[in-house]
């Protein structure tokens, strides 16, 4: 059985519904991409599991950990989960930190709350995960405000405050965005490192398919609330089968072919208020037939063990688009 | 941190400086203290003396710089109308002004930030509209309608508190509801708005996702960071402890700072006024400092801001 498996999560805001049934399992140290534009729900889902979003949202479904189910669970029970079994890393490292707290004292919170560690003991620990995710001098560092350290830092501190709670999941949730290349690439490095040290799983949640293939074994494509194809890392880069995979591959830059021009999805992301009634991606999809406007393919799977929802599935798209790019060099 | 205080200071008597300059010239145009006390039907001689006497005769330019030296020997002139050193009389009322305005005080922080909390903490809730409701009733009532609303319930109808006057504890207690009511109003709208402020921020989420309890969320990580905007509010209401109540003191005829300057204004005592406005300037911007180097203690980005200078 899967260490964590979500079924059929609704979530919605106000009336308007932003997730539309996802199901996913994660599996004891896996690593799973999470993938998709802006507005798609990939956070959403997770924030939904541990119970963090705001109390207007209406959450339905299931997340179960280890078999205890999350959704509708009392406060102090996700409290337990949260930090001690998933811990979770946000997108903007430098806001995500209390401003007026020492970084070492909200280290220390975490391992005081997960592994009972207090004064000296906890600040050794404290000073020993700041070295593991690379803060340079954490012995006098450890005493030092947020705004003291980069961008990047920030974020190391707290990859090391996630990790303080020896968490069976880390949920990354954007972890690089805010963050330039060279520092991005920094910290792709040291999440794939503490994975392989500690064995923890992770869910690597980014619009950005290059980051998450540095670091996953298996990705699910989200549109619209939806998950639209999922496979391992290599066959989803290999054989894309949704327009959209497609799409998002074909929007990152290729270092093997110059001066190529890359192909933007045309359009935007539906407004959850109005979507269509078929397939959400139809309105942008290059291949889609009066059929896909009027109906919700399903998330099936594939012979080789993907699973797409897509009527129209691309096979030959890839090669198309690289034919070209090829007529542009 | 001593620079910053020291730079703060020079700061501080240049604005002592502007203010006790606008009063000088405010004062002069305002009328003629001559007439005002002496009466319209006074003598000429006797309005011709008065004026020697006072230095109203010298020119505008020579009173003035008589006047700022006078202030740097802590020299604060003598009331015409006492014949008393003006810093005496002020001084004088400063404890009867302190006797409302700091339980007024206390009741505004004691109420007015734990409701804001409270319903900036229940958003949304009926207590929260609650909160909402009372606060703008408190802040938008004038004063003088308060007073005189309080005084005739608890007065006149039930008899139950006196309606002037400063003989024991009950006269005290109208003029301190009155005082306090606005402030509650403004204090607990301001923490509402601060507090929700900080719990929509990124590390509000991260202290919720590392696991701690909504208490300990509240308590450690969205209350240290909400009251630095609150401490602002708080330093203006601290400036405002002596300068205390004119309307208020005037019509509980509570013998404070607030009815000295409307009497000495109405009297034209050139010399309390400005000894009065002197005081008065002081204390807002030593609360001001104060705030300042609180904020330092409260948020440390401007503690390294200022180093940085």
């Amino acid at each position: 059985m899967a260490f964590v498996s979500i079924r059929d999560l609704k979530v919605s805001f106000d009336g308007v519904q932003v997730l539309h049934g996802i199901g996913l399992d994660i599996g004891r140290g896996e690593a799973v991409g999470l993938v998709g534009e802006s507005g798609c729900g990939k956070s959403v889902t997770w924030l939904a599991a541990l119970s963090l979003l705001p109390a207007k949202a209406r959450i339905s479904g299931s997340v179960r950990i280890d078999g205890q189910e999350l959704i509708g669970a009392p406060g102090p029970e996700i409290e337990k989960v949260r930090g001690a079994r998933i811990a979770m890393i946000f997108q903007d490292p430098s806001s995500s930190l209390n401003p007026v707290q020492r970084v070492g004292k909200q280290i220390m919170e975490s391992l005081r709350l997960h592994r009972g560690l207090k004064g000296a003991m906890a600040r050794t620990e404290a000073i020993r995960l700041m070295n593991m995710v690379g803060i340079p001098s954490a012995e006098t560092r450890v005493d030092l405000y947020p705004h003291e350290f980069s961008g990047g830092q920030c974020q190391r501190i707290m990859i090391a405050m996630a990790l303080a709670g020896q968490p069976d999941l880390l949920i990354a949730d954007e972890p690089t965005t805010a963050l330039d290349a060279t520092i991005q690439a920094q910290i792709l490095d040291l999440l794939s490192t503490i994975r392989r040290e500690t064995g923890m799983a992770m869910v690597f949640i980014s619009h950005d398919l290059g980051a998450v293939s540095a670091v996953c074994d298996r990705a699910a494509v989200m549109y619209a609330g939806k998950i639209v194809e999922s496979n391992e890392i290599t066959a989803l880069f290999a054989a894309p089968r949704h327009p959209y995979t497609v799409g998002l591959l074909d929007a990152i830059p290729e270092l093997d072919v110059t001066r190529a021009r890359l192909q933007p999805i045309k359009g935007t992301v539906p407004d959850p208020k109005y979507l269509p009634t078929g397939c959400a991606f139809a309105p942008r999809c290059t291949h889609a037939t009066d059929f896909c406007t009027t109906d919700q393919p399903e998330l099936k799977r594939q012979p080789d063990s993907g699973l797409l929802a897509c009527f129209h599935p691309a096979g030959r798209y890839k090669t198309e688009t690289l034919t070209r790019r090829e007529e542009l060099v | 941190m001593l620079n910053f205080i020291l730079s703060r200071m020079a700061r501080a008597v240049m604005t002592l400086v502007m203010v006790m300059s606008f009063a000088f010239i405010v004062m002069r145009l305002s009328g003629d203290p001559a007439t005002i006390l002496l009466g319209p039907d006074a003598p000429q001689d006797a309005i011709d003396a008065f004026r020697a006497r006072w230095g109203l005769d010298d020119p505008l330019w020579k009173q003035y710089l008589a006047y700022i030296a006078q202030i740097f020997t802590f020299d604060f002139g003598i009331s015409m109308r006492d014949q008393m050193p003006a810093l005496d009389i002020v001084l004088e009322r400063i404890p009867a002004t302190l006797a409302i305005t700091l339980p007024a005080m206390i009741l505004k922080l004691g109420i007015g930030i734990p409701a804001g909390v409270y319903a900036a903490l229940h958003r949304e809730s009926i207590a929260d509209r609650g909160v909402i409701t009372l606060s703008i009733f408190g802040f938008t009532i004038p004063s003088f309608v308060l007073a005189l609303v309080l005084v005739l319930i608890f007065s006149v109808q039930l008899g139950w508190l006196p309606s002037g006057g400063q003989d024991s504890w009950q006269h005290a207690i109208l003029p301190i509801v009155t005082l306090s009511v606005g402030g509650i109003g403004i204090m607990a709208r301001f923490s509402r708005s601060a507090m929700i402020e900080v719990l929509g921020q990124p590390y509000i989420r991260t202290a919720m996702a590392k696991g701690l309890s909504w208490r300990d969320v509240v308590w450690k990580h969205a209350l240290p960071n909400a009251s630095v905007p609150i401490v602002t509010l708080v330093g203006f209401m601290v400036g405002a402890l002596i300068a205390g109540a004119a309307v208020v003191e005037s019509i509980f005829s509570w013998p404070g700072v607030g009815r000295l300057i409307v009497s000495s204004v109405a009297n034209r005592d050139l010399a309390v006024v400005q000894c009065l406005l002197l005081v008065i300037a002081s204390s807002m911007v030593a609360a001001n400092l104060l705030v300042d180097i609180a904020y330092g203690l409260l948020d440390p980005r401007l503690r390294s801001k200022r180093s940085a200078h």
